[in-house]
């Protein structure tokens, strides 16, 4: 069981001397460093973004599932006839759960974002809105259009899938785009890192060579490069992470203005999230450092 | 214990070495001499497996080093000590660190005492801390050595270990080879230095050997 695990187990151990053995190369150190934290930097904006997109499209699903409006334009002296009919015609309707028309109060607090608090909602020629709750079945969208276009033609029923539909599908694949990012920028420190290793194990070939001159298995030799790596790589997604939190902390709130842009971040225990990427971070440059090393010792005689 | 049988190499212009058949037996002194370019560096290098034969076979303990593994290879030479001709150190690190790294990389503890014991046999104790470049050239020959005996090696096999060294430090070098030897150690030393071999041979039993025309001979009298 801990035979696969054994590098990392050496790894996460240390060897002061191993650390010692492969000089210090700066410019290796700060192209890994710099890498891992610009990486974690945006791994953390793309899992905001996939986060939010989840998010957004839940809440959509969940709030316009279910859910029908009919509007109904008519005269203000028809209007109430016409809400009755409608009405009528709905509690008949096969699928519908629940149905009820909105106050002027309801209608003026949906409009209140649009034209402010004092809209004089009798002066204007607004269309009543009634709420349908449709039961589990659903209800017959075309035939209860083709009814009401008979018996009101003032009312339009709005289902709610025409726009829902694309909205939803739009935040799914936003979703999907921030976790392939994700993988990307996974695969793009992984190649940067494994080129990294390449130039510092190429850079330090005649301490490879005197350490396999005095008996030191590629394992060990390897373990002196994996190390290091992990470590830069560790630390450089650690100052890139907590740079792109504070970033999206300093994003303003949800509810200043409520738009999905100003949503884009995390909530709750959504910020642990981030807190992955460093030791994925490391995890990814253990990898690709111990391939290009072990690959490496395997092509030198 | 280190048996050519019909060994030859081939360096792709040549042969460098023919039909070599050789047993250094456990507590033997060999010299290998030459003239420069004969192969005897190639003929060290074929002992520990650096290098491959290109027609018959190196055993240790009869065991065919081409048939080795990687890791049974850096075994091995645990078991080998190398003094090499440009002694091979790791010029980042302290004399006293390179001189321990066998130990430290094959995860064998270092002792300091131990350490301390082997760096004032061969008289580099006030320089421990020095980087290999400030030694002169005496001084990192020696250090080779104290580096090649640290995992108490089965054989001791040294290039030209005395290529850049006065004749005092040469002798110097030499006792400490000889007294290696006493201890059980199997030495095989290249040179071209006749009046080391002579002053060894003064001093202990030692067989000569000389490649001449990519052949292996025992070396005459006139040694």
């Amino acid at each position: 069981m801990t035979r696969p695990l054994r590098p990392l187990i050496d790894l996460l151990a240390g060897d002061r001397t191993a650390d010692r053995i492969v000089p210090p190369s700066g410019f290796t150190a700060r192209l890994t460093s710099f890498t891992a934290g610009a990486m974690a930097f945006l791994v953390v904006f793309a899992l905001a973004l996939s986060v939010a997109a989840g998010r957004m499209a839940e809440r959509w699903s969940d709030a316009l599932a279910q859910t029908a409006t009919i509007r109904i334009s008519a005269p203000a002296a028809q209007m109430q006839a016409q809400t009755d009919k409608v009405l009528a015609i709905l509690k008949e309707t096969p699928g519908v759960a629940a149905a009820r028309a909105l106050s002027d109060d309801e209608q003026k607090k949906l409009l209140e974002p649009w034209f402010g608090p004092d809209l004089p909602l009798d002066a204007l020629p607004v269309p009543r809105l009634i709420d349908v709750r449709e039961t589990a079945t659903g209800f017959d969208a075309d035939g209860l259009k083709n009814r009401l276009a008979a018996e009101v033609p003032g009312a339009v029923l709005d289902d709610h899938t025409r726009w829902r539909r694309p909205l939803v599908a739009a935040a799914d694949r936003l979703r999907l785009l921030g976790l392939m990012s994700i993988l990307l920028i996974g695969g793009a420190t992984a190649a940067m890192i494994t080129l990294a290793a390449n130039a510092a194990l190429a850079a330090n070939a005649q301490v490879i060579r005197v350490l396999r001159l005095i008996g030191s298995r590629d394992s060990y030799i390897a373990r002196a490069f994996v190390r290091r790596f992990t470590l830069r790589a560790l630390s450089g997604a650690a100052a890139g992470t907590l740079a792109g939190m504070g970033a999206i902390a300093l994003m303003p709130a949800t509810d200043q203005a409520g738009s999905f842009l100003t949503g884009l971040g995390f909530q709750g225990l959504g910020w642990l999230l981030p807190l992955l990427v460093p030791p994925a971070a490391a995890l990814v440059s253990f990898a690709a450092t111990r391939g290009a090393a072990l690959a490496t010792l395997r092509r030198l005689t | 214990m280190i048996d050519f049988q019909n060994v030859a190499y081939n360096y792709g212009g040549g042969e460098l070495l023919t039909d070599i058949s050789l047993r250094l037996p456990p507590g033997s002194f060999h010299f290998l001499t030459g003239p420069s370019g004969a192969g005897k560096s190639t003929f060290l290098k074929l002992c520990y497996g650096e290098l491959h034969p290109t027609a018959g076979r190196v055993t240790v303990d009869a065991r065919d080093l081409r048939s080795l593994t990687r890791d049974q290879v850096a075994a091995l030479r645990c078991r080998i000590g190398v003094v090499h001709q440009d002694c091979q150190f790791l010029d980042h690190l302290p004399v006293a660190e390179n001189i321990a790294l066998p130990l430290t990389a094959t995860g064998h503890p270092v002792d300091p005492a131990d350490l301390s014991a082997l760096m004032g046999w061969v008289g580099l104790m006030p320089l421990a801390q020095h980087r290999p470049p400030q030694l002169s050239g005496g001084e990192r020959q020696r250090a080779a050595l104290a580096r090649a005996v640290i995992m108490s090696p089965d054989v001791i096999l040294a290039d030209e270990p005395t290529g850049n060294l006065d004749w005092d430090m040469s002798l110097r070098l030499l006792t400490l080879l000889i007294e290696l030897n006493k201890m059980g150690k199997t030495v095989l030393i290249a040179t071209h230095d006749l009046n080391l071999i002579r002053s060894a041979k003064s001093q202990v039993p030692v067989r000569v050997l000389r490649i001449r025309d990519r052949r292996l001979q025992l070396a005459g009298s006139d040694l």
